[in-house]
């Protein structure tokens, strides 16, 4: 494969050089644009070039040896905790639903655990047609070689089309070395999955180069196709009040699982804040100058339920830890408020909030980007206004 | 005891350049650097060979410009590195990368524990660890907080997961891969960087490493990207500006509407 300028089309007019996320394009002695191999090959510039002079060449299509049509359903592994199932397996269910009414393939669970049958049932009332149990005591503890072990053979047995995970620890742990074992594609932290209705073939969509350019991705001719799935990006499926499906079970000591690596120990890491299962959050970034000021974030936040949020600029200077950053490097958060003051609206903050419900932004600056997705945009300093909030939240309670 | 670390070379999304006529973002000549998260692994490789003895080795696969990244790998201490670069690898996904890798290795022998970032900071997919340790056929630990102890045989480490640590013993050869939590990494001495300056780094292509064509660079890669676009953010909102009082009004009005207050 190699990407080629044709040098009598290019006018030298630089839209690929800007547009290249990686700098790998520049101009050469003639003023035509040059490529060199830091190439990613992301084809942003053959899109984007008004004169069509740039193409990828040699990329032959070979096709699958092994027949794929006869890989059917769409799969989703059912995160459990301490025997319940996790807020993310309900927004894998939905988006497998939302697959399933163009490509009309059956919505399948998959629970690994010590009491199924009643997450199961869960999965059933969210819509999903089966769930495919394998039942353990020990299956409640993660662990990786098993975990691999079992949905691999799972995958090889069944066959499935499609099978999803959520992009949490554990599923960026297990599935990569699931899909590596099955050598298919995966595709890692996706935002949104679509069914092209030509091909049938999954889109994976995903942010790139630190959110700052979104990508389509295809897995043409390997199966099962495989993606993690961003946390609080997608639609949870909701509740039916239909209990019915089929449950599949395999024996666990048929698989002959062994792990490899022995846990010795385990610690809570103190003073977890779940933002994730947060109504309302308020969060706090460079703006505040000094953590000290936090305090107010704090007050705020108390006064209306919400839990406390920050920028990476703010977790950086010390100010508050980070189980507390949103955004990109950070917690993905999808509250009904989410409340901004003294962010400027970086687009790594935007990839953690921006779908949440309604969204305040308090900045001084009027063309700060976080006006961009605020639902009420408020232009005042945040020393003057949050004070005053808070002086009416508290006399009018 | 050999202990490898993977590097990777990421172009510096932080340092964007905004044209002062134009407006325009400016990417040529964005400089590429060392995939911040890798600094913890090559940390961590440096401090296992002053703790418990051994060499530390980097590699990395990419362009010939990569070698950069394994220049300043030695300048902090690096005993030997290796630069993977071919024509072939390009258009790999991570199934190819972490294929390509490790063929490498193999050829590097005997390891101990082989050290990546958690994910790089352009594809961050995070998936190149986990997926090299299938092909070399070895445990994996993500996340990984502490290095407890190294023996021959074993190493007991502690790891992050969610909402809690486990402390684990794995058998080695394995795969780690680190969060920042884990060290604080080091500046390169000046004796360092005129080692580096000296040293040659071999580079090897697909004939070196062997293995088989058709798992390398786009032949060996399953994903296929074939559409990108730079998100489109907006949404229908109202922006006020005005005395503190109104504008603490406007929100605390907002927040009864949506029940809050
Ligand atoms: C790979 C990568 C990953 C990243 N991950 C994350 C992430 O997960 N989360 C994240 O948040 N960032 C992340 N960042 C950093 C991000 O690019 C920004 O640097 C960061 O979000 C800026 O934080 P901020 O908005 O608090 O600070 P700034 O950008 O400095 O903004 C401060 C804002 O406060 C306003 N302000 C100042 N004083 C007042 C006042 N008195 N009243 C009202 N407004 C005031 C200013 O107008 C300004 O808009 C990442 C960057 C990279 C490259
Ligand atoms: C827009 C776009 C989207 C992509 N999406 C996907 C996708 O969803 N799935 C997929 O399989 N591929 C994808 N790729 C390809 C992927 O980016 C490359 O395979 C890349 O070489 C490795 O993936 P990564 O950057 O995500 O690394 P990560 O897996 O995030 O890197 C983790 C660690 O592995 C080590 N490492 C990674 N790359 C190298 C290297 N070249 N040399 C040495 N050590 C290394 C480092 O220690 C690093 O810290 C995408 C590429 C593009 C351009």
């Amino acid at each position: 494969m190699e990407i080629i300028v044709n040098k009598d089309k290019c006018t030298g007019c630089r839209v690929c050089v800007d547009v290249c996320p990686v700098g790998a394009i520049t101009l050469d002695n003639d003023g035509k644009a040059q490529i060199d191999e830091r190439c990613s090959f992301c084809r942003l510039c053959v899109k984007e070039c008004p004169e069509n002079a740039i193409e990828i060449v040699g990329e032959e299509k070979k096709k699958s040896e092994t027949d794929l049509n006869q890989y059917k359903g769409i799969w989703f592994f059912a995160e459990q905790k301490h025997g319940k199932l996790s807020h993310v397996s309900f927004e894998l269910c939905g988006i497998s639903l939302k697959l399933a009414e163009t490509l009309k393939e059956e919505v399948c669970g998959v629970i690994f655990g010590s009491k199924c049958d009643e997450m199961a049932q869960e999965l059933f009332n969210r819509g999903a047609n089966k769930v495919y149990v394998v039942e353990d005591e020990s299956l409640d503890e993660f662990r990786q070689d098993i975990y691999v072990c079992l949905m691999t053979e799972l995958i090889k047995k069944y066959k499935p089309n499609i099978v999803l995970a959520s992009a949490t620890m554990i599923g960026r742990s297990f599935i990569p070395q699931t899909a590596a074992r099955l050598k298919t594609g995966l595709t890692a932290d996706c935002t949104d999955l679509a069914i092209d209705p030509d091909t049938k073939l999954l889109q994976q969509i995903r942010p790139t180069y630190g959110g700052n350019l979104m990508a389509k991705i295809v897995c043409e001719n390997h199966r099962p196709q495989m993606a993690t799935i961003r946390p609080k990006a997608v639609e949870e499926a909701k509740p039916t009040g239909n209990n019915s499906g089929i449950i599949v079970k395999d024996n666990f000591a048929s698989f002959n699982a062994t792990c490899r690596v022995d846990l010795i120990s385990k610690e809570a890491v103190e003073q977890t804040i779940d933002l994730q299962e947060a109504e309302i959050i308020v969060s706090g970034g460079r703006g505040l100058g000094d953590g000290k000021n936090f305090e107010m974030i704090r007050k705020l936040a108390e006064l209306i339920g919400g839990a406390v949020g920050a920028s990476r600029a703010a977790v950086d200077s010390g100010w508050i830890p980070y189980p507390h950053q949103v955004g990109q490097t950070g917690k993905t958060v999808k509250p009904k408020i989410y409340i901004a003051c003294g962010i400027s609206g970086a687009i790594q903050h935007l990839a953690g909030m921006s779908t949440s419900d309604y969204i305040i932004a308090i900045n001084k600056d009027p063309d700060a980007p976080i006006f961009k997705v605020a639902n009420l945009g408020i232009v005042g300093d945040i020393f003057e206004v949050i004070p005053k909030l808070i002086q009416k939240l508290e006399s009018k309670r | 005891m050999k202990y490898i670390v993977c590097l990777k070379q990421v172009p510096d999304t932080m340092d964007v350049k905004v044209d002062p006529v134009t407006k325009r973002i400016v990417r040529e000549g964005v400089p590429s650097i060392l995939n911040p998260y890798d600094y913890y692994a090559l940390e961590e490789g440096l401090r296992l060979k002053e703790r418990f003895g051994g060499t530390t080795v980097a590699i990395t696969m990419g362009p010939p410009q990569a070698e950069a990244v394994l220049k300043e790998a030695i300048s902090l201490g690096a005993d030997e590195a290796y630069l993977l670069s071919d024509r072939a690898f390009a258009g790999s996904d991570t199934l190819a990368t972490s294929y390509t890798l490790a063929q490498a290795i193999r050829k590097i022998g005997e390891f101990s524990i082989i050290l990546c970032g958690r994910e790089a900071m352009d594809g961050s997919t995070g998936q190149v660890g986990p997926e090299l340790a299938e092909h070399l056929e070895i445990p994996v630990i993500t996340y990984v907080s502490k290095i407890i102890n190294v023996t021959e045989n074993d190493m007991e480490c502690v790891r992050l997961l969610e909402d809690h640590y486990e402390t684990l013993k794995s058998p080695l050869p394995a795969v780690i891969t680190v969060i920042k939590e884990i060290n604080e990494p080091r500046l390169p001495s000046l004796k360092g960087m005129l080692r580096a300056k000296k040293t040659q780094i071999p580079v090897w292509t697909k004939q070196d490493i062997g293995g088989n064509d058709l798992q390398y660079g786009q032949d060996g890669s399953p994903t296929k990207v074939v559409e990108i676009w730079r998100p489109e953010i907006k949404k229908e909102g109202k922006i006020i500006k005005g005395e503190p009082d109104e504008l603490a009004e406007a929100i605390y009005q907002e927040l009864k509407k949506l029940g809050a207050a």
